[in-house]
């Protein structure tokens, strides 16, 4: 057992944070996973979303990429952690983060044949739940580029060798120069909720990719991205989605956060649509983030930053803001209430901007400068919940039963 | 033979020593794998590679492969660098 050590974070205005010992009388409420640079941590929320809980930090020093909650059994949470010097593993949780277990086989790559170099996985980042029919099934994407599967609930991981061993997708993936600042990620992994195998994938860089048949065999998904100016976007090493998503309420449709714009695609095109072009010139559509409706797949949530000459990945000049789109695309709409008015140089991560399944929807975001935010109406108002977290990494919410 | 554990992995082991056998470096951790399931792979990667900020001593004297040989009364650190921030 390894121990995921807890204390109760600061208070924030206007949101509550209360003792992690005092527990919601209601019994049910919103739980929003957060993942930082050092540590975990799980803020509970009651049936308000005013009042918030903080429970950790589980894990502190850890590096934690990604921490999901397996909404099948609504109890059992993974974590995907590392230290600056250990190797990377898999904790995991079937009591809400109580206690913890390390994965008995973290995901790893195969041994090598002799004489050959073998990959290493730096780090799992990403964490999806496989489909409700395969109740203990489980995808994790790594840096870097791997796609593993646990059919155990993230006790074991196996290697996906249809991607991980495919000649063309090795040569799509590229080395560490061709990845971001901390190492090429595989993230957006999807799993259609129609179909089991059904899946899509994003590499950064790498491009979007989708497998009818359970991940044994996959197509790349790129027609209609662009890629960085000059460039050929033929060649698939060269897309960079920073973030998919599909929309829960009609899973023909996906959009998608990349390097270069913000795009929107309806199955069974194979061409993706860039709908950033609606976007406020001054303020483009570059980002990492976007979050979707779980009811309106019109619907959906960006955050732009700084893409321009060095790529700062800031606040565009330093005012943060979300943006939302209620009509696919045609149209956005800045939401900033509540949010700094200027000087803040901090940005939101491709995996730390969630909704929950609340009406009116609850956002939620987490910055690199350590601030948890939220919205109790879809982003009409934001307020903090914490501040001077470590860097987040990752938001993910859940509903507490 | 003893075996000293840096502190971030204590969460294993709950020891600052403990005991475990092999005739060589990689043994040896396997061994301790068996006792303290999951430090193996904190340290050592799957291409049994030693993780870029792990060092291991043997009597003192630094050593970079697993398959170095060990004898019953020799002493093993494990040693967590000093990098980082």
């Amino acid at each position: 057992m390894v121990r995921g050590g807890k204390s109760a974070a600061r208070t924030t205005k206007p949101n509550r944070i209360k003792n992690r010992r005092r527990r919601s009388r209601d019994g049910s409420g919103v739980l929003v996973l957060v993942a930082t640079r050092k540590g975990a941590w799980l803020y509970r929320g009651d049936s308000t979303r005013k009042s918030w809980r903080a429970d950790g930090p589980h894990f502190l020093g850890h590096i934690v990429n990604h921490v999901v909650l397996d909404p099948r059994d609504g109890r059992t949470l993974l974590a995907a952690a590392k230290t600056g010097h250990l190797g990377p593993t898999v904790f995991r949780s079937t009591d809400l983060g109580k206690t913890w277990k390390e994965a008995a086989r973290p995901p790893a790559f195969p041994k090598a044949r002799e004489g050959e170099k073998g990959r290493v996985v730096d780090h799992t980042f990403w964490l999806t739940p496989g489909h409700k029919s395969e109740p203990d099934a489980w995808y994790a994407g790594t840096s870097p580029h791997g796609l593993f599967r646990s059919e155990d609930g993230g006790v074991s991981w196996e290697p996906l060798p249809g991607l991980n061993d495919n000649p063309q997708y090795r040569d799509w993936m590229g080395g560490p120069q061709d990845g971001t600042p901390d190492g090429p990620k595989l993230h957006s992994v999807i799993v259609d909720p129609r179909n089991a195998a059904h899946l899509y994938l994003g590499m950064s860089s790498g491009g979007v990719h989708e497998s009818t048949d359970g991940g044994r065999n996959w197509a790349p998904l790129v027609d209609g991205l662009e890629v960085v100016e000059g460039l050929d976007a033929r060649n698939i090493t060269l897309h960079d989605p920073h973030c998919v998503q599909i929309c829960p309420s009609n899973p023909d449709r996906l959009y998608q956060q990349n390097h270069c714009g913000i795009y929107r695609i309806d199955r069974p095109a194979k061409t993706w649509v860039r709908v950033g072009r609606k976007m406020p010139k001054q303020v483009g559509d570059i980002g990492f983030p976007v979050t979707v409706h779980p009811r309106d797949a019109d619907t959906a949530w960006v955050f732009p930053m700084d893409g321009t000459s060095v790529w700062p990945r800031t606040s565009p000049d330093g005012v943060p803001c979300a943006y939302v789109t209620r009509d696919g695309g045609k149209t956005w709409q800045r939401l900033d209430s509540g949010l700094p008015r200027n000087q803040a140089w901090w940005t939101v991560k491709r995996q730390a901007m969630a909704a929950d399944a609340r009406d009116p929807v609850g956002l939620y975001f987490g910055t690199t400068s350590g601030e948890l935010w939220m919205s109790g109406n879809e982003g009409i108002k934001w307020s903090a919940i914490a501040q001077h977290l470590p860097e987040i990494y990752a938001v993910e919410t859940a509903e507490l039963h | 033979m003893k075996v000293l554990i840096p502190g971030p992995l204590r969460s294993y082991t709950d020891h600052r020593e403990v005991e475990a056998s092999g005739d060589t470096l990689g043994a040896l951790l396997a061994d301790l794998d068996r006792q303290y399931p999951g430090l193996r792979f904190r340290v050592i990667d799957e291409q049994n590679g030693m993780r870029p900020h792990m060092r291991f001593f043997v009597n003192g004297a630094q050593v970079f492969d697993a398959s170095h040989a060990l004898r019953p009364d020799d002493e093993v650190q494990i040693v967590q660098a000093l990098s980082g921030g």
